[in-house]
């Protein structure tokens, strides 16, 4: 087995955005996720001597991660009340109906399963998209995920429109290699 | 001169794939659309490839990324900075 060793410096870079949804995924809420990956390198920095080696970076950032959301919600249900389970029927308490029957799942229902598969999907995306070359990866992200135009980007980063779309096809061919492999 | 028309309105399988990927952020014009489209009708490998990217497109939609903005990344890599 590969020994792994840290490169604090290059977290932001190499991880932020794959800790980021995988944060956001877990607690639905921006600000939030933010403030949870800043922490979990801070936390990462702090134990890096405890860092066996035995796990790639960004395992080791990911379980540490997890160790947030956790506290992340112990920490707001710790407020009185929150803790509390609430059933209610339905909008009106008092109303008659076969209660059991209408709280039974429904079996042929995929409705849940999507939430699921997109959070997963968002991180098999994320994936490939750290597997592409930096400067590929970077226009993808730009272009797909912040949507920002064509013109903004090319002054940005000083490249033409040409150049551009030459990036933009290649990360996307790549991309659809890669996930043909991991996610279908 | 009908040839002439017919020259406009062909087009090459990379100038394709370069309208595909345009058109997967809506910037393609109109007439490259119908240029594209003619080329998808009598090339099979590009209606593939297109039929692939718009896959893509429509799982990039659903999976409804997120990502941190440079600036924030650099604020982060600032505390990292401090700490270390």
């Amino acid at each position: 087995m590969t020994q792994h060793t840290l490169q604090p410096n290059l977290w932001v870079d190499n991880y932020a955005d794959y800790l980021f949804n995988f944060a956001v995924s877990r607690v639905s809420d921006t600000e939030v996720a933010k403030d949870l990956v800043s922490e979990t390198f801070l936390a990462g920095l702090k134990s890096a001597k405890n860092y066996k080696g035995d796990a790639a970076e960004r395992t080791w950032l990911i379980a540490i991660l997890k160790r947030k959301v956790i506290d992340h919600y112990r920490k707001s249900n710790s407020k009185k009340g929150k803790a509390e389970v609430r059933m209610n029927y339905g909008a009106s308490s008092d109303a008659d109906g076969d209660w059991l029957e209408e709280q039974v799942a429904d079996p042929f229902s995929t409705l849940e399963n999507s939430p699921i598969e997109n959070k997963e999907l968002g991180l098999a995306i994320q994936d490939c998209i750290s597997k592409l070359p930096k400067k590929q990866a970077q226009v993808f992200t730009m272009k797909t995920i912040k949507g920002i135009s064509t013109e903004d980007i090319c002054n940005e980063l000083g490249i033409n429109p040409s150049n551009l779309w030459v990036m933009i096809h290649r990360a996307r061919t790549a991309l659809i290699g890669c996930l043909n492999k991991n996610w279908f | 001169m009908p040839k002439q028309k017919l020259v406009l309105i062909m087009i090459s399988c990379e100038k394709a794939a370069h309208i595909c990927n345009k058109t997967q952020y809506r910037e393609a014009t109109f007439f490259e659309v119908l240029k594209l489209r003619f080329h998808l009708f009598i090339c099979k490998t590009c209606s593939k490839a297109t039929e692939q990217n718009n896959k893509l497109t429509t799982l990039c939609h659903k999976a409804k990324l997120h990502s941190l903005s440079s600036q924030e990344k650099v604020k982060m890599k600032e505390q990292l900075k401090k700490q270390a």
